[in-house]
């Protein structure tokens, strides 16, 4: 039925590249055996193909291109249809761009159709601004002899002072272009494009034609804009919504910001939309929190409340449960007999009852507490390592100078800064991902996968700070871990969207 | 001034004729008039009460809708005017109406057929009761009414 829906999925499908993979993968089994195959062979079939499987399909489009795709599809439809252009753009924005679907309903309803959006039926006459005589403007009561006029299709006819005003307030004022009505009252014929440039001044045609590109990309859902600041860019990637389970669509745009096209976030691959939404929450109520909790408090042995001990003795009550419970060996205070205030009783069973019970629920915490801290210290490291970056230039320049080597010797800088950025945004969003992740025998290789890019950042990056006159005599070296990191990054990255995409991690929360 | 010969023409046309149950009480520039209205059958709401209605203009009406609100005159006054109880205005007089919003807005409304209007809306009502959330809304709202996000949720009044 919907043009863009068929494409999509025949586009986008992932099975299509897991096919081949699958293929690639039996064959090396047919050559080397089971046994041989031990995962390497694997990586590096990996890396060789084209379209790696943490990566999706997509295009950027300048201005230039959105408009240039709006006009195909309105010429499109105003030569199946027959209706002027300026019309076939009213019916195609107000049927959100679905072409089959608004064809469909034409050729069913044609009126009813044209009625809706906002068209009428009355396609007769070229509307043109005019003198008419014995005409009194019903928006400002003017009626001079003189008074250019214009109406629409709809017959409304106001003075052309007022049209200009009242389009002027709605594009400027209120930022409306795709479904600015006609002025009189229950009129709902929408001004064509056509009607405003023979009423309004040239910016705010320009400012017009910004608000209907930025309708026709929300409209569209295989469409986002680049959210980089003053990016003017949009991406085109077949992902949908529902996809997003599976799929995690990181797209580069020309401007060269990483994004996910699920939901417009900086890259966060290998962790879903989902997951990544649930991670952002939870740092943004909890971490400082849970930081001091975890090193100020304890449980209330019963009840489980949350206790801060700000001074006196050992001899606890709980405010909310009245247990009374000593803080030393968090046991029954009743088993203290006359030793009170004074805990040398660590190994009774009632006390260490307790303590279990406790660290089993402050196990938790601390779980949260482990992926955290390394969430952040990578999120902290990038911004270092981004530091770095705005000094590898004259870093750059000061080594050429100092060793003699040209320009384009010296780029390997460069490629290693901003490999580190990439990996550390990786190795980041794997933590988020560990901590919603359900242990299987899964998890292992996922973990062994990410202490080795660790290992491997940590590394460049330790070489990536000497000082400029060793970094000539490390060239080889920094190259070397260089194309090692990413080719960790890309063995991470593939092994988990493979699992993502058939299903195969079980996580501990439902999403 | 854009509004002017506007106004003028409308402050003649309402001089001369207005609808039953409307009437214009001050008009003394252009820039604020006050009309009176009441319900015109027997809606025991609304019944034998007139109600004070305040248009306040600005220099882009009518292509921005006016400043439309009830106020109220106490019971002491010569001429009492309440606050007519319906569950779209609130009890400081300000009235949620999506022809009062720039989106509802048509510039070839009229200060009589925005009266006719709210006429309408009152007549049409059988709730004895003010807006969700009216009490807060009051004593917080220091706003004026046009820079109030209504939501328009109930078409049907």
């Amino acid at each position: 039925m919907e043009s863009d829906e068929d494409f999509m999925s025949v586009g986008s499908s992932p099975d299509d590249f897991l096919d081949t993979q699958g293929s690639d993968v039996e064959s090396l089994g047919d050559d080397f055996g089971d046994e041989f195959d031990g995962g390497f062979s694997k990586d590096k079939d990996i890396i060789a193909t084209k379209r790696k499987p943490y990566e999706v399909e997509f295009k950027v489009l300048s201005p230039e291109d959105i408009e240039r795709q709006q006009n195909v599809q309105i010429n499109e439809v105003s030569s199946i249809l027959g209706l002027p252009p300026e019309s076939s753009a009213i019916l195609l924005r107000y049927g959100r761009w679905k072409r089959e679907k608004l064809i469909e309903s034409y050729m069913d309803h044609p009126e009813e159709t044209l009625e809706e959006a906002g068209l009428g039926t009355n396609f007769e006459g070229t509307p043109q601004t005019e003198v008419v005589s014995g005409f009194m403007c019903e928006i400002c009561c003017e009626d001079g002899d003189e008074l250019e006029t214009y109406a629409m299709r709809c017959g409304h006819r106001f003075c052309v002072d007022c049209y200009r005003h009242y389009l002027a307030q709605k594009i400027r004022g209120e930022g409306e272009a795709a479904r600015i009505e006609c002025p009189g009252t229950d009129c709902h014929m929408i001004v064509d494009s056509k009607s405003l440039g023979l009423l309004v001044t040239d910016d705010l045609k320009e400012r017009y034609k910004a608000l209907l590109m930025r309708t026709y990309v929300d409209d569209k859902d295989n469409l986002k804009w680049c959210p980089a600041p003053e990016c003017v860019y949009a991406v085109d990637c077949p992902i949908k919504q529902r996809d997003l389970r599976r799929i995690v669509p990181t797209v580069q745009c020309d401007c060269k910001h990483y994004f996910c096209f699920g939901c417009t976030l900086n890259d966060h691959q290998p962790a879903p939309c989902t997951l990544v939404k649930m991670w952002l929450k939870k740092c943004e109520d909890d971490s400082e929190t849970a930081n001091w909790i975890s090193a100020n408090t304890k449980e209330c042995p019963r009840c489980h409340s949350t206790i801060e001990k700000n001074g006196g003795c050992n001899h606890m009550t709980c405010r909310k449960c009245k247990h009374e419970f000593c803080w030393m060996c968090m046991g029954l205070w009743s088993e203290h007999g006359t030793s009170w205030y004074n805990c040398n009783r660590y190994e009774e069973k009632s006390g260490s009852e307790a303590r279990t019970a406790q660290a089993r629920s402050r196990e938790s915490l601390e779980r949260y507490l482990h992926y955290y801290n390394r969430y952040a210290n990578h999120e902290q490291s990038a911004k270092l390592d981004k530091d770095l970056y705005l000094k590898t230039e004259k870093k750059m320049t000061s080594l050429q100078s100092q060793s003699g080597l040209s320009w384009i010797e010296v780029q390997f800088l460069d490629t290693a800064s901003q490999a580190l950025q990439q990996c550390r945004q990786t190795l980041k969003w794997t933590y988020a991902f560990a901590y919603y992740l359900a242990r299987n025998n899964l998890t292992e290789i996922f973990e062994d996968n990410q202490k080795d890019l660790e290992m491997a950042v940590e590394s460049l990056s330790e070489m990536f700070e000497k000082p400029v006159p060793e970094l000539a005599q490390l060239k080889v070296d920094i190259l070397d871990k260089t194309a090692y990191c990413n080719k960790r990054r890309v063995i991470l990255l593939s092994d988990t969207a493979e699992n993502l995409n058939n299903g195969e991690w079980s996580f501990n929360v439902d999403w | 001034m854009f509004a002017t010969k506007r106004l003028s023409k409308e402050l003649i046309k309402i001089k001369e004729h207005l609808p039953p149950g409307i009437s214009i009480v001050k008009s003394d520039n252009l820039e604020e008039w006050q009309m009176d209205i009441r319900v015109l059958d027997e809606n025991p709401l609304y019944l034998n009460q007139i109600y004070r209605l305040k248009f306040t203009f600005n220099n882009k009406y009518p292509i921005e809708p006016p400043e439309v609100q009830f106020i109220e005159l106490p019971t002491t006054s010569e001429t009492p005017r309440p606050i007519p109880i319906h569950p779209h205005i609130y009890s400081n007089g300000i009235i949620c109406l999506d022809l009062l919003s720039s989106a509802g807005w048509s510039p070839v409304q009229t200060v009589e057929s925005v009266c006719m209007s709210i006429q309408s809306m009152l007549t049409a009502n059988s709730r004895n009761e003010r807006p969700p959330g009216d009490k807060d809304f009051v004593s917080y709202n220091r706003r004026r009414p046009r820079d109030i996000n209504f939501m328009y949720d109930d078409d049907n009044i």
